[in-house]
């Protein structure tokens, strides 16, 4: 489904990602983890479709497309979907506006019919439901004034209600308390199914517990140092990535 | 003086009494004359004038004629003009066609007892009690009211007794249909004790209406009184428009005005509060929305002269094209006024690069214990923000007139009138690329 080869990104000049590869099928949950400033960000951003970085060498197909040359718009139309480290505030922009805005532009692509009003109320109401959201969120503007635990499972309604082919969360994990890191993982885990798949980009091992990977890649100064299956991100979370990074220099 | 004031005082002072309203009253006519010489001793304001120093008023003073005239509206106007009035049975109507009331198309509907509701012209002619304040000279901030008192047309009167609620807003619609037009509309809003009403003054130009319009209003807020004022410019794109929205306040009372321009070659609004008592409110919210050569200026000012008063203003500007805005809101804390709480805040969104704004937040504090604070922004559609839409699948046209829709939603939904809101909010939508199918999913 996705397919990044060789990819290296530049940001003013300097080399963030130096050479990235990466295979993800339907089906698939994997785990980016990785320390601060290793490029995690960086790769999903991009992935989105984020203007500002130089691809200087690589490529990255979805669908069989040639993904970097879709602007961000296309990308989600196609399915690609990323939950925000640090979501947006859109001022005046009610978050029911937002959504239906959002849902009938995919649908279009896809050739399904505009929702009516009701339909969107019913179908948005559920999942607001399963995520803990209050209602009133929906009347309210797009993220603002929203506590940091309520934008995070804003995000994740947004990814029910697009129902996108390609799910990629950002550090979706970050300032959320255990009860609603809980809510927010069942939330991802009903998403799972045999054509979804799904790119959780984490510092910490944490969100690892509820939503089991089927592959963890370290990321490390650009590359991926290390691949394996969900017992890599305990070991991490052990060890630290100092363990992985002399590892690395050892070799 | 000039050449053409002087060439058109001939002409008005032999033409204009003739079809004025009271000039069977000697007293207004004095104060049409007397007015008319203070107008003419200082003349159109030129841009050495602090005041303004943004806003030239040049192609107003070259107009060939400043005398209203009495053009009456084709039948086809009249007929689209339903098309603009809110549903009728949920307002008093009253409409204006070049400067007068036109009865057939004007709806006032029921009045609660207390409530006096008329056109001035009206009352002028048939020598009733006029309000005292009318011609009051303190309502002249610019030399246009003087030009205004000199040559008034008609307007509305609404006089409120004490504790009267009006529950459906007075909806004062104010058409130009003629070519070269000069309207001077007079209104003038009188509240008794606790008494409360919402009036909306709309100012619509048909077709390619090029009038000048010079309008002035005055408020008057007994004690506890509340007056929600919404005024939407509309004029032609060849159109001046100048106006005055003058407020006094008594203690306890409430006045939030909005002010929402949208359309005019050039538009002008002075608007002033006086807060004379302990414990008013007082909001000043506006809007101006402008492309091509478009120009709008907000003078706003209001004084805290008693303690414990409350003011906030938040003014927002839209700048496509070539256009220009101007605000200057100024913000005067007197001796007396203690625990003053007053925020002024001016945000401006310029979405080309030849727009221009002159922001001018000013706050003239003479007292101690007070809270205020002001702030002006100038800047452009935000990255972050198009880039969150477009991840959602959203274009980019539709993702930035969705953030403009917003910066401007934040002042329309100040609107309490429920119908004014949906329709200014319709309005701005239709100004943008993509805006039918936002307003689809409202």
């Amino acid at each position: 489904m996705l397919s990044v080869k060789n990819l290296h990104v530049a940001v003013e000049g300097k080399e963030i990602l130096r050479g990235i590869d990466l295979d993800v099928r339907p089906g698939e949950v994997h785990a980016i983890m990785g320390p601060n400033g290793s490029g995690k960000s960086t790769l999903a951003q991009l992935l989105a479709g984020r203007e500002g970085y130089q691809v200087t060498a690589g490529s990255v197909r979805y669908l069989d497309m040639d993904m970097l040359a879709m602007p961000p718009e296309e990308r989600a139309r196609a399915g690609v979907f990323l939950a925000f480290q640090y979501p947006v505030e859109i001022p005046g922009v009610s978050n029911a506006l937002f959504l239906k805005t959002a849902l009938n532009s995919i649908r279009k692509q896809r050739g399904l019919p505009e929702l009516d009003a009701m339909d969107f109320l019913t179908l948005v109401r559920d999942k607001m439901k399963l995520l803990g959201m209050d209602e009133k969120l929906l009347q309210r503007a797009v993220n603002e004034g929203f506590s940091g635990g309520e934008k995070k499972r804003n995000e994740i309604l947004q990814m029910a209600v697009l129902e996108p082919s390609l799910a990629m969360l950002d550090e979706t994990d970050s300032g959320l308390d255990i009860d609603a890191l809980k809510l927010v993982a069942d939330g991802v885990n009903r998403m799972r199914n045999a054509e979804r798949a799904i790119v959780l980009v984490t510092h910490y091992q944490r969100l690892l517990e509820f939503i089991v990977p089927d592959v963890v890649h370290v990321l490390s100064q650009g590359r991926i140092v290390k691949s394996g299956g969900a017992e890599l991100a305990v070991e991490l979370e052990q060890y630290g990535y100092g363990w992985l990074e002399n590892e690395v220099q050892v070799s | 003086m000039n050449a053409q004031i002087e060439s058109w005082e001939k002409m008005a002072l032999e033409r204009v009494p003739q079809y004025l309203a009271g000039h069977g009253l000697p007293w207004v006519t004095r104060a049409r004359q007397s007015a008319f010489e203070r107008f003419v001793a200082h003349g159109f304001p030129t841009r050495r004038e602090e005041e303004w120093k943004y806003t030239d008023v040049a192609a107003i003073a070259k107009r060939t004629s400043l005398a209203p005239d009495n053009i009456p509206p084709d039948p086809a106007s009249e007929a689209a003009l339903f098309a603009w009035t809110l549903a009728q049975e949920s307002t008093h109507l009253l409409v204006f066609v070049n400067g007068h009331l036109s009865t057939e198309l004007s709806a006032l509907g029921e009045l609660p007892t207390g409530a006096r509701l008329e056109s001035l012209a009206d009352l002028m002619d048939s020598n009733a009690d006029l309000p005292q304040a009318l011609f009051d000279q303190q309502h002249e901030h610019t030399v246009f009211a003087a030009l205004n008192t000199a040559l008034t047309t008609d307007g509305t009167v609404l006089r409120l007794a004490p504790g009267v609620v009006l529950e459906k807003p007075v909806y004062l619609l104010f058409v130009a249909s003629g070519h070269g037009t000069a309207i001077y509309p007079r209104n003038i809003f009188v509240l008794g004790e606790g008494a409360h009403a919402t009036v909306i003054e709309h100012y619509f130009g048909m077709l390619e209406a090029h009038n000048f319009t010079d309008a002035v209003t005055q408020i008057s807020l007994a004690a506890g009184a509340g007056l929600q004022h919404c005024k939407l410019l509309q004029e032609g794109k060849d159109a001046f428009h100048v106006a005055g929205i003058h407020a006094e306040q008594a203690a306890g009372s409430r006045f939030a005005s909005h002010s929402f321009a949208l359309g005019g070659r050039l538009a002008r609004n002075d608007i002033t509060s006086r807060l004379n008592g302990a414990e008013c409110q007082c909001s000043f919210d506006g809007l101006y929305l402008l492309d091509g050569r478009q120009h709008a200026d907000h003078h706003t000012r209001i004084d805290h002269l008693a303690p414990s008063c409350t003011s906030r203003e938040h003014y927002r500007g839209i700048l496509d094209g070539e256009s220009h805005g101007v605000f200057s809101g100024k913000v005067v804390v007197h001796p007396l006024a203690a625990k003053t709480d007053a925020h002024q805040s001016n945000r401006n969104l310029l979405l080309s690069r030849q727009a221009e704004i002159d922001t001018k937040p000013q706050l003239e504090i003479f007292a101690d214990d007070v809270k205020c604070t002001h702030g002006a922004t100038v800047g452009q559609l935000d990255d972050d923000s198009l880039f969150y839409l477009r991840s959602r699948g959203i274009d980019a046209e539709s993702a930035r007139s969705l953030l403009i829709y917003g910066f401007a939603n934040d002042i329309i939904g100040r609107v309490e009138a429920p119908e004014m809101r949906a329709r200014i909010e319709h309005l701005v939508l239709d100004r943008l690329p993509q805006g039918d199918q936002i307003k689809e999913l409202l």
